[in-house]
């Protein structure tokens, strides 16, 4: 379940900020994705500072009626490695 | 008429894109209008060099001022950019920048050391420029020798381990028929293609109505990348074909001033590379305060970030799909830029192209004053008879019927 796991950024990938949202270039992959709304950006840039990705959403304010649509953005973003699991140090 | 709008909430990228980006997706910068080739169609004209072209350093601080902006990678063309003895150092200087680069050439200096070296970099994509699949369709408009420099560089990029090197190919008519012998050079070196559209832009203008493909062709092209459009790249070259029907994978849209621009090698930021002329600059960095300032506030960029009208196409039940075609294959051919595209797939660019109008004169020429051994010469490849196979009558073609309706 998504929601409870940890995420973040990809190490190689970059947010430019843009009117509408922003872009995601990967250095890697050269993959240019877009977000497109500011709310998108702000989970996004949220998930590596957050428990997970609930509480990233949460943190940017998106109602909880709207987190099936996040999720379903999040999963595009992880399909093109926008974003990654984020493998936490074993305490 | 343009005014300029509050750019909506929301919308689709389409419309987000119309409005302009803080900083340019794709944008391209030649290095320097030296070359040593002399194509019949080049884009800019070039040739020699201008000795106003930017120092190392000013490149250097126009790199800079890219990664400030975030722009995440740049096409580096010319001229023949990579005989700037420079060259290889910016290369570096932008990967280092996090500036990824492509750059075009003809392969002149892609030898089996630079192979090597250009396979071992990240971020470094390399298109080398093709125009025909054999030696005589290519030599015809790049000029002799031109076919074996670009296949010796895709070898030695190939032996080197530099995976998927571009072909970039400008469709002309005597090309199109080798969509698939192209495909297959490109397969051989495990490279990509990328088709781009004919442009009468520079010295294009002077042989674009002999060039570019026919009706007929267009529709061939249009069949040809709707079934390989997936492995095929084409910049978005040819949104004016999406009037055939469906649209071609990409933006479908005129990016220039939008997110698309070009810098030139004297620092001239351009609209778009195929508007190289005093109607589409919208500043110099050097003189307007950088990159970013021409980029953000030139009132040409922000004209073009306006809602355009659709003029003699917005009846058109096509308009939403071609959005009226390419403004520089317009302007250079001399028609109205709210008109329709000169090639429009609908038959309104010849209808246009029959009527008045008035070719722009070129507002930069460096081509080179007198012709070399490396110009391509045009008037060998005449595929067709003039009138028919066997017009020998001094009246083959007359029609006295014809000539006076």
């Amino acid at each position: 379940m998504m929601l409870d796991e940890p995420w973040a950024l990809s190490p190689s990938v970059a947010l430019r900020p843009e009117p509408f949202g922003a872009l995601a270039y990967h250095f890697g992959n050269r993959r240019l994705t877009f977000l497109k709304r500011p709310e998108l950006v702000a989970v996004v840039r949220a998930l590596a500072k957050q428990p997970d990705v609930r509480s990233a959403l949460a943190n940017a304010g998106i109602p909880t009626s709207q987190h099936p649509a996040y999720v379903e953005a999040l999963r595009g973003l992880a399909a093109a490695d926008m974003i990654r699991p984020r493998v936490e140090e074993p305490r | 008429m343009t005014t300029t709008r509050e750019r909506p909430a929301t919308g689709s990228l389409v419309q987000q894109f119309e409005y302009g980006l803080d900083a340019p997706i794709c944008l391209t910068w030649e290095l320097t209008y030296a070359c040593n080739l002399e194509c019949a169609h080049c884009l800019s004209s070039s040739g020699r060099r201008d000795p106003r072209e930017l120092t190392t350093e000013q490149c250097e601080a126009v790199i800079d001022e890219l990664q400030r902006m975030q722009v995440f990678y740049v096409n580096i063309g010319g001229g023949e950019p990579t005989i700037r003895p420079d060259f290889w150092h910016l290369l570096q200087y932008a990967v280092d920048h996090q500036v990824g680069v492509k750059f075009s050439t003809n392969g002149v200096r892609i030898t089996p050391e630079r192979a090597r070296f250009l396979a071992s970099t990240d971020y470094v994509d390399v298109q080398i420029s093709l125009d025909g699949a054999t030696a005589e369709v290519n030599d015809h408009v790049r000029g002799p020798g031109s076919y074996n420099m670009a296949l010796t560089a895709l070898q030695n990029l190939a032996d080197a381990g530099f995976r998927d090197a571009k072909i970039s190919v400008v469709c002309t008519r005597h090309n199109i028929g080798q969509l698939d012998e192209f495909k297959a050079l490109a397969d051989r070196f495990g490279a990509t293609l990328r088709l781009t559209r004919l442009r009468p832009s520079g010295r294009g203008a002077e042989v674009w109505d002999e060039l570019h493909p026919l009706p007929e062709q267009q529709r061939d092209l249009y069949d040809w990348l709707m079934a390989h459009g997936e492995d095929v790249l084409t910049g978005d070259s040819f949104f004016h074909l999406a009037a055939f029907g469906e649209a071609l994978p990409g933006l479908n849209l005129c990016g220039a001033g939008r997110v698309v621009c070009l810098i030139d090698p004297i620092g001239d930021v351009y609209a778009c590379p195929f508007a190289i002329h005093d109607n589409f600059l919208a500043g110099n960095l050097l003189t307007d305060g950088g990159f970013r300032q021409v980029w953000q506030t030139s009132e040409l960029f922000q004209e073009l970030r306006s809602p355009q009208t659709g003029g003699a196409c917005a009846s058109c039940s096509f308009f939403d799909s071609c959005r009226g075609g390419c403004m520089a294959a317009k302007f250079f051919t001399g028609l109205p830029l709210d008109g329709p595209d000169p090639e429009c797939v609908q038959g309104y660019g010849e209808a246009a192209l029959a009527g008045d109008r008035v070719v722009p004169a070129p507002s930069q020429d460096h081509s080179r004053p007198n012709a070399t051994r490396n110009q391509p010469v045009m008037l060998q490849l005449l595929t067709r008879p003039p009138v028919s196979a066997c017009a020998e009558s001094p009246l083959a073609g007359f029609d006295p019927e014809g000539c006076c309706s």
